[in-house]
């Protein structure tokens, strides 16, 4: 039961630092230049800066099969830790 | 819901969760994202997935709050997890989409701001359900009924407050071979809430029934 409450403080944190990680562009630092000239076409963008589709794709997709499979196995987990639990009582009950 | 059908919609989800790869490969590539669009058909139904688990949540926590139901409010709970799971989904996804197709990460636009705001609403939801001690099943509801309130103005968002991000005029407007892969993950992940959330259900239920037996226990 412990361990959720830490995944919990865990998740917090990490939103939290990422908000802030990215701080700057909430406008307390004023750009240097109009923001629209910082944008360019994609295929201006030089190769070296180019990012490859897959392994981002590839990160979505497995995170999606991991947290959904880790939820069903929390699930899981839980419901036999309780039904052991209820099996046990009902026993002693009945006894 | 019966053992016999909760095993039936068990292993239909998860048909459709393992041919869902095959129809997002079938479909047409997006002319100018190219491959990273296909994170598409995982992102927006996990956001719709959300959108509904809030819904679902909101109304369970208001017959709760006004009708006192113990089932409402463990429909509540076990919506408010799903929830915060599709939500992650979505905020993770996203900017791996973002990082290709905009350059960034991250912008604290008003779409994507508002949506880490109704995720940290339904962490705070279940942190209180946890640590809040007796009572905090009616002001979770009521933290719930405010989250349900936000989903609206986040999904208009985009269209009042122009953005990066695109607007709610995608997904009408797909074309055939796109339209059928993106349905047909939206049914999974709706799929996937109607089991989970049951088996979510049965889990609060025999917590109930523990707690029952112990205070049995305790008088007897």
């Amino acid at each position: 039961m412990r361990s959720s409450g830490y995944w919990f403080v865990v998740l917090v944190v990490v939103l939290i630092v990422g908000a802030a990680g990215d701080v700057h562009s909430l406008g307390f630092t004023q750009p240097q230049q109009p923001a629209q000239d910082e944008f360019i076409p994609l295929d201006q963008v030089p190769p070296e800066d180019q990012l490859p589709a897959a392994p981002l794709l590839i990160t979505a997709y497995a995170f999606v099969w991991v947290s959904v499979f880790g939820y069903l196995w929390s699930i899981w987990r839980r419901l036999s830790t309780v039904e052991k639990e209820l099996s046990e009582l009902s026993r002693r009950n009945e006894e | 819901m019966k053992q016999q059908q909760f095993g039936a919609l068990l292993v239909l989800t998860a048909v459709m969760f393992v041919l869902a790869p095959v129809m997002i490969a079938r479909a047409p590539y997006e002319s100018t994202m190219g491959l990273v669009q296909k994170i598409f058909y995982f992102h927006v139904p996990a956001w719709f997935g959300m959108f509904l688990a809030i819904f679902v949540c909101g109304i369970a926590s208001a017959l709760h709050l006004f009708k006192e139901k113990r089932v409402a409010d463990r429909l509540a709970l076990a919506s408010a997890e799903l929830a915060t799971l599709f939500g992650v989904i979505g905020l993770v996804t996203g900017p791996l989409w973002g990082r290709k197709s905009w350059g960034v990460w991250w912008q604290w636009d008003a779409r994507l701001t508002m949506a880490i705001i109704l995720e940290l609403i339904f962490v705070a939801y279940l942190l209180l359900r946890k640590y809040g001690g007796p009572g905090s099943d009616k002001l979770a509801g009521g933290l719930a009924l405010f989250g349900m309130a936000n989903v609206p103005f986040l999904y208009i968002s985009v269209n009042v407050w122009r953005t990066i991000h695109p607007r709610t005029s995608v997904v009408p407007t797909l074309v055939p071979g796109m339209f059928g892969a993106f349905w047909w993950c939206v049914a999974a992940f709706i799929l996937l809430f109607v089991v989970v959330v049951t088996a979510r259900i049965r889990l609060e239920e025999q917590r109930a029934e523990l707690d029952r037996l112990h205070l049995a226990l305790e008088d007897g």
